[in-house]
């Protein structure tokens, strides 16, 4: 994003190295309203569903998801945050960071189908920590997994069974993800752009960070 | 964070990201599995010279409900009884290639000499009368839990300041939160040169106890009068010290009426009717046992940022 036209590696997905917009408002929440639908399809109703977000994004679209699951089943679907700080597998190569919330709802998460929602799949060692954290919480009956978008890259045997959009990048670009509600923007957005950072996404092409 | 020496050390950054993170561990304490995979594979040995139940054993708690292993090794069973120095004990210790070293001795600045000789981090865990910077942070998240932010809020701090490393540690980080601290002592149990570091940092200090209750306080912390440490004439008879600067049942009373919703913190261990009454110790607005729950979930959070993060560069 910050370098120059003329210094920019051949890209195929992006030439100028601004972000590209990939998703606009519709496009979420069209995407979300499917998610809602097949996550009920597939479950056969809204019974003795969880949802789980993983912050900070993914608590506000499984707080969207069960908004859409009340207007579609009329079903109040109980709502949790988890978070995965003290369960990643690379701690020792960023700093510390003071871990989010975890709230399980009263219900709890034994016997139930708990459907985890993030933003974006990339590495997969995000759901992989989740995976860990909720088994320490109670032993679901099943565990589903539903993302915006699913970038690939996966190093983990890891997939999702409800995805808002896939999304073919390459590993030095950047997946933004934006959030009304979370983010600091009237709008949601997805876009694409080349990372430089190496706050939530990774940077360095092929590179170990998550 | 490399070491945990001193509460001097904490900006207001640190001590609100370590009580933001020891409140998710508090959280941790009421699952039926407490155990965390994020220090496994690290060694944390506790290493105490000096008696102590809560702190060593929530530190033991600490590591092992993160997955560390944890090694008890007190100063009467340890080769120091056969005329080891600190430092070769230490040195030996550090050989082993441990992460972390939790120390306790009675020595003050005993933590920081130990921290230049060894390349595991330390916590200091109370050194002689200088500092307990772990009691001050869960004493900083007990407050916090009851009272809210504690920027402004007025915080008593009674009782032999001369041999209290807890209240050393405790106004700092309490001043650091930017809690208005009061302290209060017979003068003999005031340290030398605390009222140039009053003047410094703006603690209040008196030896009137009736008037400072009579304010309306929202907590006082009671210290423990430290007999092993003291060789007499502080005060002339126990009765006499309860009686200006215990926490009895009549000024319990008195600061309830002016601040019914008053807290009240004892670091432990308490000597009942002497420092404070039983009433005192067991009234609704006693935090003494919420400071030892607090206790761990802080330690959590304590080995969590010195021993998880990014390997720092030597």
């Amino acid at each position: 994003m910050t370098r120059a036209d003329d210094t920019l590696p051949a890209d195929p997905s992006d030439a100028s190295g601004a972000p590209r917009a990939v998703m606009s408002e519709p496009d979420v929440a069209r995407a979300l309203r499917r998610i809602a639908h097949e996550i009920v399809e597939h479950n056969k109703g809204a019974d003795e569903l969880v949802l789980l977000g993983i912050p900070t994004r993914g608590v506000e679209l499984a707080k969207r998801l069960a908004a859409l699951l009340a207007e579609m089943e009329g079903a109040e679907v109980p709502v949790g945050e988890l978070d995965i700080t003290m369960f990643r597998d690379d701690l020792r190569h960023q700093p510390t960071r003071a871990p989010m919330p975890t709230r399980i709802p009263s219900s709890g998460v034994d016997d139930r189908v708990v459907v985890l929602v993030d933003d974006v799949l990339y590495s997969g060692r995000t759901i992989r920590a989740a995976l860990d954290a909720l088994s320490d919480l109670g032993r679901p009956r099943a565990v589903r997994l539903a993302v915006l978008v699913d970038r690939g890259h996966r190093e983990l045997p890891i997939r999702a069974d409800h995805v808002g959009k896939n999304l073919p990048t390459s590993h030095a670009e950047r997946v933004m993800v934006r959030l009304a509600g979370v983010d600091d923007v009237p709008d949601d957005s997805v876009s694409i752009g080349l990372g430089e950072t190496r706050a939530g996404a990774p940077s360095t092409p092929g590179g170990e960070v998550r | 964070m490399r070491h945990l020496l001193s509460s001097a050390d904490l900006t207001r950054d640190d001590v609100r990201m370590l009580l933001a993170t020891a409140a998710e561990m508090h959280e941790v304490q009421r699952r039926d599995v407490k155990k965390l995979p994020t220090l496994r594979g690290r060694t944390v040995i506790n290493l105490f010279f000096e008696d102590s139940t809560r702190t060593r054993s929530s530190f033991e708690i600490a590591g092992k409900w993160m997955s560390a292993d944890t090694i008890n090794i007190t100063g009467k069973g340890s080769s120091t009884s056969k005329g080891e120095s600190l430092r070769d004990t230490v040195r030996t210790i550090d050989a082993m290639a441990v992460d972390c070293v939790v120390m306790r001795h009675m020595a003050s600045g005993a933590a920081h000499q130990v921290a230049q000789w060894v390349d595991a981090s330390v916590v200091n865990a109370g050194d002689g009368t200088h500092e307990h910077p772990t009691q001050a942070l869960l004493d900083a998240y007990t407050l916090e839990h009851r009272l809210g932010d504690l920027e402004g809020r007025r915080v008593v701090l009674v009782g032999d300041l001369t041999h209290s490393r807890v209240f050393r540690s405790n106004a700092i980080t309490l001043r650091t939160l930017g809690a208005d601290v009061t302290l209060v002592a017979p003068p003999t149990l005031m340290p030398s040169g605390i009222r140039s570091w009053a003047e410094t940092d703006g603690l209040h200090l008196t030896d009137d106890l009736d008037a400072v209750v009579a304010t309306g306080p929202d907590a006082v912390m009671m210290l423990r009068v430290q007999r092993e440490r003291m060789s007499g004439g502080f005060f002339p008879t126990p009765r006499e010290y309860t009686v200006g600067f215990g926490l009895t049942r009549e000024r319990l009373r008195a600061l309830t009426d002016a601040n019914g919703d008053a807290v009240i913190c004892h670091p432990g261990p308490m000597n009942r009717g002497l420092e404070i009454s039983a009433d005192a110790a067991d009234a609704a607005g006693s935090l003494v046992l919420d400071q030892v729950s607090a206790g761990v979930a802080v330690r959590m959070a304590v080995l969590y940022h010195l021993l998880a993060g990014e390997e720092v560069a030597a």
